[in-house]
């Protein structure tokens, strides 16, 4: 009876650790990590694209209004399959769209945004990156929906027609 | 006289030259226990990239702040969860990966000492 329940248990113990192995040996080596939301946005003062003065983060998210923050940059090629989405957003006066330039040349983005449009009522500069990282981005683009001054919603790549509807509905 | 001041600058320096070295330590252990997370198998540290670069910059940001080890920690573990530390503290998410090797060891260590009473 004591060696049936050995051998027994030692079997079920070689079959769960293989379902295991079996199970994780499938799964993608690529991790994204947990999608964080509901967390406070970031204080932080940084430079204007185009001002080329210091703002406050206080001074651009105000409560009880929501605001798109959209990381962006010039080398970026998903940032410009997204940007027809923005110019969308951009005529949907409920909601802000704010963007911040990560680790770009000036000049270049300059031309990014003549050539495609500017949806962008305010830009950020982000010249060393770690103003995305403090956000919760570790790419780009990455897109968050801000409300009362925390992050509902993120996206992490480009956003598509889908993301649209979803935005447009929690607007 | 001079001799003692002399002996004071030097150990000013090399005093100096130590609270240095032991942040730049400090940077590089907290940066050695973050994951890379646009990296395979890369801990911030060991990564030259983009996001990497930047990471370590924002960890020296936040110890000039005043952080600490820990807070860092906790800071980074908000933004981008668990993932993010190679070595994650116990927390219900890591129950099973802190508590199943000491059972296994505990269950292991009762089988070897019932069988040497068994045979003794």
């Amino acid at each position: 009876m004591k060696k049936k329940l050995i051998s027994i248990s030692l079997a079920s113990i070689f079959i769960i650790i293989f379902f295991v192995f079996y199970k994780g040996l499938k799964n993608t080596n690529i991790y994204t990590p947990d999608v964080k939301i509901n967390y406070d946005i970031p204080v932080f003062s940084a430079n204007l694209f185009y001002l080329n003065e210091e703002v406050n983060s206080a001074n651009i998210f105000k409560k009880d209004k929501f605001y798109l923050v959209n990381i962006w940059s010039s080398w970026c090629v998903p940032c410009r399959d997204e940007h027809p989405i923005l110019m969308e957003l951009k005529k949907n006066s409920n909601i802000t769209v704010i963007g911040i330039n990560y680790k770009d040349n000036k000049k270049n983005a300059q031309n990014f945004l003549n050539q495609l449009g500017n949806p962008y009522k305010k830009i950020i500069v982000d010249q060393k990156g770690t103003l995305s990282i403090e956000w919760g981005a570790f790419g780009v683009p990455e897109t968050f929906v801000i409300y009362n001054k925390k992050i509902i919603k993120k996206y992490i790549g480009p956003l598509n027609e889908e993301s649209l509807i979803e935005i447009e509905k929690i607007i | 006289m001079k001799i003692l001041k002399f002996t004071l600058l030097i150990y000013f320096i090399f005093s100096l030259n130590f609270l240095y070295a032991s942040s730049e330590d400090k940077r590089n252990k907290i940066t050695k226990n973050l994951r890379c997370l646009v990296c395979q198998g890369q801990s911030v540290y060991d990564s030259d990239s983009e996001f990497a670069n930047s990471m370590k910059i924002l960890v020296e940001k936040k110890l000039d702040e005043g952080l600490s080890e820990k807070q860092i920690y906790k800071y980074m573990q908000i933004k981008f969860g668990d993932w993010i530390l190679y070595d994650p503290g116990l927390s219900k998410n890591t129950y099973i990966l802190w508590l199943l090797p000491l059972l296994i060891f505990l269950f292991g260590g009762a089988i070897i000492y019932k069988k040497l009473i068994k045979k003794n």
